[in-house]
């Protein structure tokens, strides 16, 4: 595929507001995590929450659309001179031309678990107040950034549990190249609510402890939250960072369980190496998917190890953030990038002692080297893959 | 810009529309429409584990799909899928927001991973035994719209890999319906795959063109267009019902159609 370029970014997570404080935790290696104390949840568990999210006002306008996710996507879209930098790509391509594509799990699904508290007593109705279309429905985290942005064009929210984000990019890229857009703000935003906690302590994924990926005593991950948008535009010039390939797949094994040994990962980075051009060796830095359970970081390790052996710095950074679900692929996007302008590979928070049964070169502490490329891994719930190559153009 | 594509199979379930052979009479306007509940199938493909598992949206997509696959004459196994739904599970996701509010909030696992947009891809994965790509998307009442120019974009960005675009949605129960009335169950797939590399089926293009969507003649068809996010496909069911070229307007976004010309 033509390399798209990645012409401003933005990220909000427990980490802090913006690119700023994103940097100085990416440099530090810091956690994010803080024992759960969100809404009732009576969890033995840790979450990174993004502070101070109750209080983000809303646009006047777009009031209807407030809830926890989009006010995750406010606050993300209010950084880093973000809107602005789309708004004037906007005036240059046309507001119809500007794709909107938007990962996100559950959208603003908690608005419908607290509405479902206040249900009518006689009738079981949900309360007046209760906007379903601008907050519960899974497009609601892509219609609010459309309307924020004042876009025009394409857009659609792509769902895909934790590959959610990674497959905007994707799908941007597609339509990029074939002139349906000339511009395209791809993006992630998933946040705390009840379902997603819940529902991976039914499965027993949940650890109790700040998630340890590919440590030999992880037990499961840590759910986060956040939003990270990108403008994305075609044809960049050498030297600048871009995406440059993406592959996608399915395990066709099981819902909640990844393939044992990897395929559909494999099948995956393999998919986004042949569409970037490039062989395995060129790849300087692999951000993992490393959630930090038992059987995902084992399966991905034989995917990774299968084509990279153990000459390639890999890691994972969840452990910085949590599990962001549907913003994931766009979230480690972001540290891809970092990767990139930092010339340095992050830590990994948390992990202590590497599973000596893992293969892959797997690096607790980060360290400096040339990264001209940053292969990204993120991988879901109904056996969704979806792999991207990052890279400076030409490098 | 211009996006093309074979249409090799059509699939469809829907009220009053059981099967795309049985429909396509009445949809083509020589058999008149009578609504009666749709039919929902089970899902016979999948493991009896999964087949007890499935809710309605995932029984839906998987006959609509199979279907056009068939049609095609072509493994379902092949082909990269684009599902495309407004709501997901509707039973589902109630029944999770009801335990929740409950004083007992374990929910199953089962449940749990039910809940994800992309169910029935996972389901239709382990089904067909398809590695390829699936994308899972929703653009509420643009869904069927944005599925369409996702999977004719796959086509063209890799014309070897023939893709299946599900588009389904099916009702909530109370008290979620009142909030987002979807009167009965609906999935249509189209089997499409380049023209470079097909050479039966309808070819479509997509082009820019009307501003607002087509309007159904048959007042009962066209109240279904409008009730379900995922009959807006009907103008451009009738469209390929025909066995002629023409036109069909799709419902989009506000001051954005999509048109679809046949030849």
């Amino acid at each position: 595929m033509k390399p798209v370029l990645l012409s401003a970014y933005t990220m909000t997570s427990c980490l802090g507001r913006g690119l700023a404080p994103t940097r100085a935790a990416f440099r530090a290696v810091t956690s994010g995590l803080a024992p759960c104390r969100f809404d009732t949840v009576d969890l033995d568990t840790w979450v990174g929450e993004i502070a101070g999210l109750d209080d983000v006002p809303m646009p006047a306008a777009l009031a209807r659309f407030d809830c926890r996710n989009n006010r995750a996507s406010e606050l993300g879209l209010s950084q880093d001179g973000f809107s602005e930098r789309v708004e004037e790509a906007a005036t240059r391509c046309g507001a119809n031309r500007a794709g909107v594509f938007v990962g996100t799990s559950t959208a603003g699904i908690l608005q419908t678990e607290l509405a479902y508290r206040r249900r009518d007593p006689a009738s079981g109705a949900l309360p007046a107040d209760f906007d379903y279309r601008r907050t519960h429905n899974t497009f609601s985290a892509a219609e609010y950034v459309r309307a924020r942005l004042a876009l025009a064009g394409p857009c659609a929210a792509m769902s895909t549990a934790c590959s959610s984000s990674a497959k905007a990019f994707a799908s941007a890229a597609r339509m990029l190249d074939a002139g349906l857009i000339d511009m395209a703000v791809v993006g992630g935003v998933d946040t705390l609510c009840l379902t997603t906690l819940y529902g991976f302590a039914s499965l027993q994924l949940l650890s109790s402890a700040p998630c340890r990926p590919y440590d030999v005593a992880r037990d499961g991950i840590s759910i986060g939250e956040a939003s990270a948008f990108f403008l994305l535009e075609r044809a960049p010039r050498e030297g600048s960072i871009a995406l440059l390939g993406t592959g996608e797949s399915s395990d066709a094994h099981h819902m909640s369980a990844p393939h044992p040994e990897g395929l559909g990962a494999r099948r995956a980075m393999e998919a986004a190496l042949r569409a970037a051009g490039l062989a395995p060796d060129s790849i300087d830095y692999v951000n993992l998917h490393g959630t930090g359970t038992p059987s995902n970081d084992a399966a991905e390790d034989i995917a990774v190890h299968g084509i990279l052996g153990d000459a390639v710095p890999v890691n994972s950074t969840k452990g910085m953030t949590g599990h962001t679900l549907g913003a994931a692929g766009a979230v480690e996007a972001m540290f891809s990038v970092l990767a990139i302008e930092e010339e340095r590979f992050p830590g990994s928070a948390g992990t202590r002692a590497v599973d000596p049964k893992l293969r892959a070169r797997y690096e607790i502490r980060g360290g400096g080297r040339a990264i001209a490329r940053v292969l990204s891994n993120s991988f879901g719930f109904g056996g969704s893959n979806c792999s991207l190559v990052f890279g400076r153009v030409g490098a | 810009m211009s996006l093309e594509a074979r249409v090799e199979g059509i699939g469809l379930v829907g009220p009053g529309l059981a099967g795309w052979s049985r429909a396509r009479e009445m949809l083509a306007g020589f058999a008149r429409y009578k609504s009666t509940p749709s039919v929902i199938p089970t899902a016979e493909a999948l493991p009896a584990v999964e087949r007890r598992r499935a809710g309605k949206s995932v029984r839906i997509s998987l006959a609509a799909g199979l279907e056009a696959a068939a049609a095609a004459g072509r493994s379902a196994r092949n082909l990269g899928v684009v599902f495309a739904s407004s709501t997901g599970d509707g039973e589902n996701v109630h029944a999770i927001c009801e335990m929740l509010a409950s004083s007992d909030r374990l929910i199953s696992p089962t449940r749990f991973h039910n809940s994800v947009h992309n169910a029935p891809s996972g389901y239709w994965g382990i089904a067909t035994g398809s590695q390829c790509s699936a994308d899972s998307l929703a653009a509420y009442d643009a869904s069927f719209g944005a599925g369409v120019l996702e999977a004719m974009s796959r086509i063209r960005a890799r014309p070897e890999e023939p893709v299946l675009l599900i588009a389904y949605d099916a009702p909530y129960p109370e008290p979620l319906n009142a909030t987002r009335p979807i009167p009965d169950a609906f999935a249509v797939a189209l089997a499409l795959a380049s023209p470079e590399k097909a050479t039966r089926g309808a070819m479509i293009t997509l082009e820019s063109g009307g501003t607002e969507p087509d309007v159904l003649d048959d007042p009962e068809l066209e109240a279904l267009r409008r009730a379900i996010p995922a009959a807006r496909s009907l103008p451009l069911l009738c469209l390929l019902a025909r066995e002629h070229e023409g036109r069909a307007t799709l419902d989009y976004f506000e001051g954005l159609t999509l048109t679809v010309r046949r030849s």
